[in-house]
């Protein structure tokens, strides 16, 4: 434990470093694309579309809770897809980011955790420039945007830290075993469906089924996005004692990650 | 006062066994062995008790082969690698020449990879902005310092990386190699600001191949073999003693390689191409030999050189002639010879017998030569030739340059004043 207290000053004093990593990294990104950082914007939007194209006009769920206006089914979606592709990408680049950055580790002395540190954030950046693309379709589609918007960034900082813990582990653990990356593939897209981002809560069939229920709920995304689903979409306060929960969960995994990340630190050297 | 102390360091790497190596998470997970997947099979031992102090405002050699643990040497006094056994204890801020350039992101400008390549090396971000001109400047990237890195030829990614790491100016300063890839002019630059560093007092461990630089600014030097301290001392003495060990083992390398060919060459590709010749006189054996009598490969110019040739005649003949000739390796004739060109007269030769060549004075410079024998008739019908089959090497402490070694004799006017090699 003390450990982990220890090397979480260390990251403070690599504050800078980490500040220029991100920076670099969302430079990085767009560099020579035409439309550069303005792509941040795009891609969400992009998406919405092709969302509502199939989910909204062609699948159109009849739920009351959207209206029955595939538009209405668009924003719901996009209020859990926008968070899942942080959690996704995070996810997915961390896995490689120790063997992309070898040469870093194997020549500079830093704390390894910066890079998994950084892929979380840099995503989480992006994930910023999405949001105001829902904020700005809420009112236009006749949804009421209420006061608990604020409280996103509580469930911002619960995602955060989950989704480090880990990637903690994903990064430290694909060092030996590479095989994981494919496996989280395959992985990410049964999690996708696990969680409600495409269907709410509230279908008869999931509302109907105790086992359902209680698989979605021991899976801690499922509070994470609903939580950005009830600040946006539904405009009302968030199961605060279920995040809450999730938070401790979080802090847990957090601590286990930092643990084995710290236990394989000196064989990064070598294995990457 | 010391500003590097290795103390009985040991350093062993792990090796994971070639069933480790296709383990895969998914197999360790079924087999419930995911915590003993992730031990080590077997350690290699890179460093073994290796003891050494630097004291503060001291040029530090390392020499070794590779693979003698010169590196990982450099890295555990740099930090990124962990004693498995021992201490390293350092005093004052290090910046280590290890990978020039490491962490450089191709796609961002050579500006921002400055600052985030100083950041990482140690600088706060006023710190770069202060040394920023200046590492422009020595890096010689003023026009392109805007541009991507990955613009930049290597030449240039090395530059901007040497000037960003001397920049950090550091109480210690760790060099690996990496003036070997500079070009001939940024070398001299480099080397100027080492010299720099070393009258300011401040300390530098230095790991090389390239003896000549180690002789002139080392104050000590050490060497390594096989991860244990071979000897500490005086950077002349060990830079010899070094040599000497690599000459040996160049010369068992070569006895094994040799073994073959030198009876008589028996691979029949090789025999068309490099052998030709009826053989109604058969060169059946080649030797070399120092004047002394001692078999080798590898010579020193005043060891001499016998060439010993075994030779058959089939049948009696009184037309022949033998011949030698020494090649370098870019296939350039350093000397060539046969008896006829220097007015024997051949009168008959019989059955078996032996024809030696002596060289008493080895007049070549420093490098592998090839040989080529050949008995054959007055008008060059060849009996037997031996094109480029034996090899040796010539190592001489001086590293002059050319073709053939003149003898030769330096003498100064008074007024000039030079202090003639020891020894």
């Amino acid at each position: 434990m003390a450990r982990i207290f220890e090397n979480l000053k260390q990251l403070y004093r690599y504050r800078v470093l980490i500040q220029s990593l991100v920076m670099r990294e969302l430079k990085a990104r767009y560099r020579g694309t035409v439309l550069g950082f303005l792509w941040s914007f795009f891609n969400p939007l992009l998406l919405m579309i092709v969302y509502t194209a199939v989910f909204g006009l062609i699948i159109n769920p009849r739920d009351p809770a959207f209206e029955s206006r595939p538009l209405i089914y668009a924003l719901y979606l996009f209020c859990g897809i926008l968070p899942w592709q942080w959690f996704a990408s995070s996810t997915l680049e961390s896995a490689n980011v120790l063997m992309i950055n070898g040469n870093l580790i194997k020549k500079i002395l830093f704390p390894a955790e910066i890079l998994p540190l950084v892929t979380v954030t840099s995503n989480m950046i992006h994930f910023f420039f999405g949001l105001p693309i829902v904020l700005v379709f809420i009112p236009i589609l006749g949804k009421p945007l209420t006061p608990y918007v604020f409280l996103l960034p509580v469930v911002i900082l619960v995602q955060y830290i989950f989704t480090l813990a880990f990637n903690l582990m994903i990064s430290s653990l694909t060092v030996h075993f590479r095989d994981i990356k494919d496996i989280l593939a395959n992985w990410l897209t049964f999690w996708f469906f696990a969680t409600p981002i495409i269907y709410p809560m509230t279908f008869g069939t999931i509302q109907n089924s105790a086992p359902l229920r209680l698989m979605l709920n021991l899976n801690p995304m499922t509070h994470i996005i609903q939580g950005y689903q009830y600040c946006l979409f539904y405009g009302e306060i968030f199961h605060w004692k279920r995040l809450g929960v999730t938070l401790l969960v979080s802090l847990a995994l957090f601590a286990v990650g930092s643990m084995i990340f710290d236990r394989l630190r000196d064989s990064f050297a070598e294995e990457v | 006062m010391h500003a590097i102390e290795i103390d009985h360091v040991s350093r062993a790497y792990q090796k994971y066994s070639a069933r480790h190596r296709f383990q895969t998470f998914k197999s360790a997970l079924v087999k419930g062995d995911l915590f003993r997947a992730l031990r080590p099979d077997e350690l290699v031992t890179a460093l073994d008790d290796v003891t050494l102090s630097v004291e503060k405002g001291q040029t530090y050699g390392v020499i070794g082969e590779n693979g003698s643990g010169k590196s990982t040497l450099l890295k555990l006094v740099a930090g990124i690698a962990k004693p498995t056994q021992g201490e390293v204890r350092t005093q004052g801020k290090i910046s280590a020449l290890i990978e020039l350039g490491a962490g450089f992101h191709p796609e961002i400008t050579g500006r921002e990879n400055i600052f985030i390549n100083g950041i990482m090396l140690g600088l706060s971000r006023k710190e770069i902005s202060a040394k920023f001109d200046e590492i422009v400047a020595f890096a010689e990237l003023e026009e392109f310092i805007d541009a991507p890195v990955k613009t930049y030829s290597s030449g240039m990614y090395m530059r901007l990386g040497f000037a960003i790491a001397i920049n950090v100016n550091p109480e210690i300063l760790l060099i690996d190699e990496v003036l070997a890839v500079g070009d001939a002019a940024f070398v001299p630059k480099c080397l100027d600001r080492i010299d720099d560093f070393r009258r300011r007092q401040k300390t530098i461990l230095f790991v090389s191949h390239d003896l000549t630089t180690v002789r002139k600014i080392c104050d000590r030097v050490a060497w390594l073999k096989n991860g244990r301290v071979q000897m500490i001392g005086e950077p002349k003495r060990v830079a010899d003693a070094y040599l000497q060990d690599v000459a040996e083992k160049q010369e068992r390398s070569f006895e094994r390689q040799q073994r073959g060919p030198a009876a008589a060459p028996s691979d029949q590709e090789e025999r068309r191409e490099n052998r030709w010749g009826k053989r109604e006189i058969e060169i059946t054996r080649v030797v070399l030999k120092t004047a002394a009598g001692e078999e080798k490969h590898v010579f020193a110019p005043e060891e001499g050189l016998l060439i010993e040739m075994d030779v058959v005649a089939h049948s009696p003949a009184d037309d022949f002639a033998f011949g030698i000739g020494l090649f370098n390796s870019q296939g350039t004739c350093c000397y060539g010879t046969n008896t006829l060109l220097e007015d024997f007269e051949p009168v008959s030769i019989r059955g078996e017998g032996k024809v030696v060549c002596r060289v008493e004075k080895l007049n070549l410079v420093n490098g592998t030569y090839y040989l080529d024998v050949a008995v054959h008739k007055r008008d060059g019908y060849p009996f037997d030739y031996h094109r480029n089959l034996y090899s040796f090497l010539v190592s001489s402490k001086h590293k002059d340059v050319g073709i053939v070694r003149l003898t030769h004799r330096w003498s100064f006017s008074e007024g000039i004043d030079l202090k003639p090699p020891e020894g």
